[in-house]
């Protein structure tokens, strides 16, 4: 814990500390909405920091992460649901498939230098193979939907996570802020430079001793074995699963959009991201609503409005300013 | 039963080339100016709206409306890489990606607010006619998207190889330095290159509403089917864009007519899985 | 047994003859340079060394052990380090962090490595920049983090790109006071391919010349300076 909290200023630990502290009172503090506003950003800012691994630390970009959350969530769903298995067991399996389909991407594009754009493609590609493939499974419901039996709201049962929304809060709370503990570890070990240098400069990093390809394969690895909690965790707290919208492309840019605007590559970012990204999203739905204003695409026409405006004046996000303005970056 | 899959396949291969086509507006841009146009799609999905909009209003044929519409097109593209893109050329790829993706939402959703969500088609009076040769029947309408395709591609290989421009914007491509150093405005051909790019687009969409109906938020697909053509075809080879357009029509048409129209999808993107892995660099394309 | 053996070695790119049947040897300790008019092929007979490119015949010795074929990470871990003519730095990364990267190739403890980049900073004189961006340094100051990084890998060979490259006398002299220190403290074998005569003087004790892909004379500096075949490519093409 100390390792993780070193090297940074007095005024950013406390900045953190009430930062959490504040996060673990919120259920206390906000109504049932606003909870479930919260659980849905502590939700992408998970979600966010698994892939900010790929793409912030190792430059990988992958545009279909929706895979991984879906074919976590699909897993751990379809092994409850048929079998009665412990969410957290399922969680494991969910891992052990994501990080397969990953490691199968990440060997197929890395072994012939497949990158970028076309890397970014092939990511699209199996997400979107994957999402008709399970549209067309019967046994898991194909295209009308895989369903948990709904939750008794009353009363909580962590290791089957069925429960009310406080509870979800706070397994996604704990999530997130372990994510934000293993991503900073990460960046200040070996492997976390190891990425960096393949980010920036993948030959530079080769001609220092670093086997690029092993290094990407872990990165995308670990990310989709971090990304699969993400699925499991939608499974359990929405009870419905549908192909069309757990693979899809659009939830795909939605997890990465929080990092983006949050801060590529750093640690908070994803987490600023997903803050701010949500609550704007949701703050449209609102004030339109209360305009009297109810077309479909007004708000993401207003949404894609704001995210142009931040990719032409916050380049580099965020939290980078953020930090700057607030003092609250690291000390040599 | 061979007769349809033949007649599967021709018709696949017609449609095909109007895939084509758009393809090559996004091998242009991405050949030329190296950035990754994520609305492609969508640009297309607005040209066909432009074309339903005047098939209303003048009873313009696509084919005709054509013609108005790819210069549109142009003018948006040219407009669209000076005033917003061509900041971003030398920015990295996720950002030109995240750039094009909140043009591409703003597009699609002024769609849906202009045109609601419903699928729209324009009917031309030759729509159900057909040519009969032996036992194939091929769609008139088929043919004509597909010949204009074929003209419009000849076209724009005859401008990249024969005319002044044409050769300065391969210029820009092969050395953006070099290109600058001997005084070549790099800008201005981006510019037109994206508007280039984007008149392909509009006249591919035009043939295509000649063959399916349209709806806002069908752009990400037709933006992936381009990317996914480029990439069989061999990034940078116009030749490759049209002969993976053709290739991924058959596979679409086949597939539609054997399993369900449903998994057409499915082998297109198991086609690009094929390719990337035993021939990564396309169809035609160089190995880098 | 010599440090490095390059033995008949080739190179073509498409019809291209970049490298013909290319040998000489580098005993451990020594100081060589590469020399030869643009073009003459230096720069691949390196990447043919690094293991960027395969070459197409002939043999690469190091330290006894075949290595053509081998991978550039896999050349470096076994104790080959390479600058790049076209710097490659890590524009996102400080100073001081692009030099660690390298320094973890010897040890995969993080400080142990931030202890061991920040010696090589304050040997190459870049302490100072050390919490700098890379992307903020001068050209010079750019080649010397090159140096740093290969460096820091801990190699017992060093090839050298063109680091001298733009810089003013005094910081030639500086730097050649640099790797001669080094090579005297450590005996790190140094290859460098440079235009700066001055440092090749000072440092070189055996020079190799290429021109057009193929060996055209070698020896120690005074003789080779004095090769009329040496005299005429230089004069012929740069007419100095």
């Amino acid at each position: 814990m100390k390792m993780l909290l070193d090297g940074l200023p007095r005024r950013a630990l406390v900045a953190l500390g009430v930062f959490f502290a504040l996060l673990l009172v919120a259920p206390w503090l906000v109504n049932a909405y606003v909870l479930s506003l919260l659980v849905v950003v502590l939700y992408f800012a998970y979600a966010g920091q698994a892939w900010n691994i790929m793409m912030g630390f190792a430059g990988q970009l992958s545009l279909g992460h929706s895979l991984y959350v879906g074919l976590g969530a699909y897993t751990a769903a379809a092994l409850f649901v048929k079998f009665g298995l412990n969410p957290w067991v399922g969680f494991l399996a969910a891992m052990v498939v994501t990080t397969a389909m990953g490691a199968f991407i990440g060997f197929l594009a890395f072994r012939f230098g497949i990158g970028g754009v076309y890397f970014a493609i092939l990511t699209i590609a199996f997400s979107e193979f994957v999402r008709i493939g399970f549209d067309h499974w019967p046994a898991l419901g194909g295209s009308g939907g895989l369903f948990l039996p709904v939750a008794n709201l009353s009363s909580n049962d962590l290791p089957n996570l069925r429960g009310a929304p406080v509870m979800f809060y706070y397994v996604m709370l704990v999530m997130t802020a372990l994510a934000l503990g293993f991503c900073r570890w990460l960046l200040g070990s070996r492997l976390g430079y190891y990425w960096q240098a393949i980010r920036e400069n993948e030959d530079a990093a080769a001609a220092l001793g670093i086997p690029v390809f092993r290094y990407k394969m872990i990165a995308v690895m670990l990310s989709s074995a971090m990304t699969a909690f993400a699925g499991v965790f939608y499974a359990f707290y929405y009870n419905n699963l549908f192909p069309e919208q757990i693979f899809s492309m659009g939830r795909s840019i939605e997890i990465i959009l929080g990092p983006i605007i949050g801060g590529l590559g750093t640690l908070f970012g994803p987490i600023v991201g997903a803050f701010v990204l949500t609550p704007l999203a949701d703050g449209l739905s609102e004030l339109l609503q209360w305009a009297g204003i109810d077309v479909p695409g007004v708000k993401q026409v207003f949404y894609g409005l704001c995210l142009l405006g931040v990719v032409v004046f916050l380049p580099n996000g965020i939290w980078p300013v953020l930090a700057r303005r607030l003092k609250l970056g690291r000390e040599h | 039963m061979s007769d349809l899959y033949l007649n599967a396949a021709i018709g696949g291969a017609l449609t095909g080339l109007v895939y084509g086509l758009m393809a090559l507006g996004l091998s242009v841009i991405f050949g030329v100016v190296r950035v990754v146009n994520f609305a492609h799609g969508e640009m297309m999905t607005a040209a066909m709206y432009a074309a339903i909009l005047l098939a209303q209003a003048f009873k313009l044929d696509p084919l005709v409306s054509m013609v108005p519409i790819a210069a549109g097109m142009f003018v948006f593209g040219y407009l669209l890489q000076r005033g917003l893109v061509n900041a971003f050329v030398t920015r990295p790829e996720h950002t030109q990606f995240m750039l094009m993706v909140a043009v591409a939402i703003v597009i699609t959703n002024s769609q849906l607010i202009a045109f609601g969500p419903n699928a729209r088609n324009v009917q031309v009076d030759y729509a159900l006619d057909s040519y009969q040769i032996g036992s194939l029947i091929i769609d008139k309408v088929r043919i004509f998207a597909a010949v204009a395709a074929l003209a419009i591609s000849a076209a724009l290989f005859a401008f990249f190889r024969f005319t002044l421009t044409g050769r300065a914007i391969r210029a820009c491509a092969d050395n953006f330095l070099g290109a600058r150093v001997v005084g070549l405005n790099v800008r201005h051909l981006y510019g037109l290159t994206f508007g280039i790019g984007a008149a392909c687009l509009g006249a591919a969409g035009c043939l295509l509403l000649l063959l399916v109906d349209v709806t806002p938020l069908q752009g990400p697909s037709y933006t992936l089917l381009a990317f996914i053509i480029v990439i069989v075809g061999g990034m940078g080879s116009l030749m490759g864009a049209l002969l993976s357009g053709l290739l991924v029509g058959i596979s679409e048409a086949l597939a539609g007519a054997a399993f369900d129209p449903s998994a057409k999808s499915m082998f297109t993107f198991g086609l690009l899985i094929l390719v990337l892995l035993f021939r990564p660099q396309g169809l035609l394309g160089r190995r880098a | 047994m010599a440090l490095l053996e390059v033995q008949g070695i080739g190179k073509h790119f498409r019809g291209l003859r970049a490298l013909h049947d290319v040998s000489f040897e580098i005993p451990e300790g020594a100081i060589h340079a590469m020399i030869g008019p643009n073009g003459a092929g230096k720069t691949t007979c390196f990447n043919v060394i690094a293991g960027v490119y395969k070459p197409d015949g002939g043999s690469l010795r190091f330290n006894g052990q075949t290595i053509s074929g081998l991978r550039p990470d896999q050349i470096c871990r076994a104790g080959i380090g390479r600058t790049f003519q076209v710097v490659k730095p890590f524009p996102g990364l400080s100073v001081l962090d692009n030099v660690v990267v390298g320094a973890l190739n010897a040890t995969h403890h993080v400080p142990a490595a931030r202890k061991e980049a920040m010696r090589v900073l304050e040997m190459l004189h870049l302490a100072d920049k050390a919490h700098h961006s890379a992307a903020s340094l001068t050209l010079p100051e750019r080649k010397r983090v090159e140096v740093a990084r290969a460096m820091a890998t801990g190699p017992r060979l060093l090839l050298l790109d063109e680091v001298m490259a733009g810089l003013r006398p005094t910081e030639v002299d500086e730097m050649v006071a640099v790797f001669r220190r080094v090579n005297q403290e450590t005996g790190l074998t140094i290859l460098l391919i440079e235009h700066v005569m001055r440092a090749v003087m000072a440092l070189a004790q055996q020079i190799v010349v290429l021109h057009y892909g193929e060996k055209i004379s070698a020896g120690a500096p005074q003789q080779v300076v004095s090769d009329p075949k040496v005299l005429e490519c230089y004069l012929g093409e740069e007419a100095l």
